[in-house]
């Protein structure tokens, strides 16, 4: 075990490297660049040379790439052009926010999808199935942004029950030393914020997990489909075990595995899903920070960004890899 | 009969979840009242955070819109105006050349740290701008210095700055080089406004580090947690991508007329988001309203949409170094083919007025009769004729995308109706161009690679200068013309003491720039504000220079 995991490890330097090759070359072939981003209408000429002398993006873009890879193996990702402050102060206090949020909406789509999902398959083409067909296909095809505005003029604005923006009252003061404002709030003990945090969360959670949950959905359902077939459940039911038994051991369990593999995917993709339902919400995390720095071309910020989520995405997939050992003995892998 | 009755408790529980978490918020007060003195909240909201919080060292509007709470200058602007006022100066005399200003400080200011506002202070920041080095001087962060005062101490280039003399504790004597007329307009921006030389020293607001990347990286705290002014609100706290909280300076030396005790700008850069949530009241206001969101927020009695007064103009630019526009025909033939007024009505949700000069009408200098060019297509096609020049003459138009801009909403549409047009008076045959905004579009702009384009303008500052001083002062590829009758004549006006023989100066130059035609203006507009009803004391300011401090809040 240990053995593959220290191989898929070994199996993501080069992976990330190529990566990181090809986001900077992608970055800096972007139109134009942080000088005129600073600057608009009032850039002059010699404005923008001072600006790329000042920032070095006159040298050529391999001392580039090496000068920056060599500082990123340090732990330093560069600077802002924008905020001035260095990339990794303002990633830290960022992918906690995108880290809630993120799992907010998984876990949305997980306890109500699988349910879902499941109680679909046991009614095969019944009003229930085919219900959460169509729902599923509404969910995945509804543009996220469009999704969060009307929730938000639903929830909030007609009915006044939630908020719609941010991850908390800011007339609030609420000490945040690990960022995450729930576990904050909680060893706080500050139960009020505790609950404004959690509404807070409710919107962007479902805007955020409406696609994951489809998915989860219709995964679930096919799982649970084949499995009910199987030759083991008959014969689980035939010797007259009780059918929420049958339910629980025979059939969920073994659906499982391609759900899992699904939540690990989706929990990646989640990340970069973030980028627009951040910036609906106004929510502080890594994906509306992102897009600030494509429009203000923050190199820095972008670099360090999407770098940050490739290893990420990384990181979930071994996961879920590691995870298929614990459910399925068969694959055990070597 | 089991599972049902477990689906029921798991919806009862999930609706008493929901229930208890509705009904805090429900009724939540935007403002609380604590004892006395109607003690208001107010949130409003911003489309980005400031870049750091030290005047010196920005050019964004919405760094310059938090600081401006904060910080006072030797003076300041009317509310609502362009005009100079006192601010920490209580008077000043400008001697006969011109050359030196001298000012009279209000006395018993303090900064938020307790330490004293005096001569001293004032020349400890004009200094310490004055001496900026290296990143420092990079036009993203001293950008004002530079178009106001030129170079720094280190000579590579002429500054406008000799000296600043503490002759008391509450006199100051500001020394130019050279005569300035626009130098008191300059002297209310945000920049130029004082911070506490000991909070700048304490907190080490010029030492940083400059990275592998050449970006200067402050390691001081001064800009981002302890910015000192001496203005009608102090630094509270500050979590990016959340909220810059402010609250009231109770040592204030002025009045203080409004009612807010908490002032938060909270960034949210989505304008949809930014409508929710003044409906939704978590904000009580909020700029830059999408021109579409006019009609629901006046048709919404909680909130109100206020404008500012224009201050900027939208343009067509001329190349005249490509052919055939360094002929005057066809430039006056072009402005009489475009209906701007259609243009304007279109498109500006009636917030926009036709220009008729490249400066707004609230500025000093605006020239009443100027030679304006109605819409007129025939008249059009009887000047190329009596020119001799043969019909369709060809031209290239360009817009930019991925851009809004206040003087420009949507440049597509604009373009695309100006286009037809030209087309259809059948006169022009026009060669369609596009690029991104930033930083083709503008790139190719500047290096006169189109013909006609789309631009415009904000004022930063009250002074003509700042309109056609930037347009059409020196010679520019943009332009492509040489003209030096009118390069003169802002000189002259520039440099002009007598405040009346400015405002002539300016209006003649207006005329000779609308006679020789370099571009043809066609819209200043007046940017939306909005707030909910309860919300009064705000004034819209064409510089937008809008201070919190005379804003009530009603509960």
């Amino acid at each position: 075990m240990l053995k593959f995991v220290v191989r898929r490890l070994l199996q993501m330097i080069p992976i990330l490297a190529i990566l990181s090759v090809l986001l900077f070359l992608f970055i800096h072939s972007l139109p134009g660049g942080p000088a005129i981003a600073l600057l608009g209408e009032r850039a002059t000429e010699e404005g923008i040379e001072q600006i790329e002398e000042d920032l070095g993006l006159n040298d050529p873009l391999p001392v580039q790439y090496t000068r920056y890879m060599k500082n990123v193996l340090q732990g330093d990702l560069g600077s802002s052009t924008r905020t001035r402050q260095p990339v990794v102060e303002e990633l830290k206090q960022r992918f906690p926010a995108t880290v809630e949020l993120g799992l907010a909406a998984m876990l949305f789509a997980v306890v109500v999808g699988i349910p879902l999902g499941f109680i679909a398959a046991k009614r095969y083409l019944g009003v229930l199935d085919n219900t959460s067909l169509f729902l599923s296909l509404i969910g995945i095809s509804f543009p996220v942004f469009f999704l969060a505005l009307l929730l938000k003029y639903l929830f909030a604005i007609k009915l006044g029950w939630l908020p719609t923006i941010g991850r908390i009252d800011v007339t609030r003061g609420l000490d945040t030393p690990t960022n995450f404002y729930l576990l904050d709030a909680a060893m706080a003990r500050d139960w009020e914020a505790f609950k404004d945090v959690l509404r807070h969360l409710v919107l962007p959670a479902i805007a955020l997990g409406t696609i994951p949950l489809a998915i989860v959905t219709r995964i679930t359902r096919a799982a649970t489909l084949d499995v009910l077939n199987e030759d083991y459940v008959r014969t689980a039911r035939a010797k007259g075990l009780d059918p929420s038994v049958v339910d629980r051991r025979h059939i969920m369990k073994n659906a499982m595995l391609p759900v899992v593999t699904i939540i690990g995917l989706q929990t990646g993709l989640l990340l970069t899903g973030a980028v627009l339902t951040e910036t609906v919400f106004a929510w502080p995390g890594v994906g509306s920070w992102i897009l600030d720095a494509i429009r203000n071309r923050d190199y820095a910020v972008l670099q360090g960004g999407i770098l940050f989520f490739a290893v990420m995405v990384a990181v979930v997939n071994l996961l879920v890899d590691v995870s298929y050992a614990f459910l399925n003995p068969r694959i055990r892998l070597r | 009969m089991r599972k049902r009755l477990r689906l029921i408790t798991v919806l009862t529980i999930l609706a008493l979840l929901t229930a208890a978490c509705a009904d805090e918020g429900a009724d939540e007060p935007t403002t609380t009242e604590e004892g006395g003195g109607g003690d208001a909240t107010l949130t409003f909201g911003t489309s980005a955070d400031p870049v750091v919080l030290d005047g010196a060292l920005v050019s964004d509007g919405e760094s310059l819109r938090a600081i401006d709470q904060m910080f006072e200058g030797l003076v300041t602007l009317t509310p609502g105006t362009t005009e100079v006022e006192p601010g920490l100066a209580e008077s000043w005399e400008v001697s006969d050349d011109g050359r030196s200003y001298t000012f009279q400080l209000r006395e018993g200011v303090t900064f938020h740290d307790g330490t004293d506002f005096n001569a001293e202070a004032v020349c400890f920041n004009f200094d310490r701008w004055y001496n900026f080095k290296g990143s420092f001087q990079n036009p993203a962060a001293s950008y004002y210095w530079q178009t106001v005062f030129g170079g720094f101490s280190d000579g590579k280039t002429d500054s406008l700055y000799e000296s600043c003399e503490a002759t008391s504790d509450t006199e100051v004597v500001l020394n130019l080089t050279k005569n300035s007329a626009s130098i008191l307009a300059a002297l209310a921006l945000t920049n130029f406004t004082f911070a506490s030389p000991e909070a700048l020293q304490q907190y080490d607001a010029d030492k940083g580090k400059v990275d592998a990347e050449g970006i200067f990286s402050p390691t001081g705290t001064y800009a981002t947690e302890h910015p000192t002014g001496t203005g009608p609100f102090k630094f509270e706290s500050w979590e990016r991508g959340q909220a810059l909280t402010m609250v009231r300076n109770d040592d204030y030396w002025g009045d203080f007329e409004g009612n807010i005790q908490t002032l938060i700008f909270q960034p949210l850069a989505d304008p949809a988001a930014r409508l929710q949530a003044l409906q939704n009241g978590e904000i009580q206001g909020y700029d830059l309203v999408d021109p579409q969101d006019y009609e629901t927020i006046q048709g919404d009695e909680n909130l109100q949409l206020l404008n500012r007064p224009a201050f900027n103009v939208g343009y067509v630019g001329f190349n005249q170094a490509a052919a055939p526009l360094d002929q005057l025909p066809v430039r006056q033939a072009i402005a009489h083919s475009i209906n701007r007024q259609e243009v304007v009505d279109a498109f500006y949700a009636g917030q926009g007025e036709v220009a008729t000069q490249f400066m707004p009408p609230e500025l000093f200098g605006y020239a009443d009769d100027v030679t304006e060019y109605e819409y007129d297509p025939d008249k059009a096609a009887q000047i190329l004729e009596d020119a001799g020049i043969e019909t369709p003459v060809e031209i290239d138009f360009a817009y930019p995308t991925d851009v809004e801009r206040p003087y420009m909403p949507d440049p597509q549409a604009n373009y695309e109706a100006m286009v037809a047009d030209l087309e259809d008076s059948g006169l022009f045959t026009v060669e369609k161009k596009s690029a991104t905004w930033s930083p083709d579009y503008l790139d190719n702009v500047d290096n006169g690679r189109y013909g006609l384009y789309l631009l415009g303008w904000t004022g930063d500052f009250g002074d003509p200068d700042n309109f056609v001083g930037t347009f059409f002062q020196t010679e520019q590829p943009a332009w492509g013309f040489n003209n030096e009758e009118i390069f003169s004549c802002l000189d002259e006006a520039e440099a002009e003491t007598d405040e009346d023989t400015r405002v002539g100066l300016y209006e003649e130059c207006n005329r000779l720039i609308m006679d020789f035609l370099p571009g043809l203006p066609y819209v200043h507009t007046q940017p939306g504000l909005a707030f909910t009803a309860n919300v009064s004391g705000y004034a819209p300011s064409p510089v937008s220079l809008e201070p919190f401090s005379i804003v009530t809040v009603e509960e």
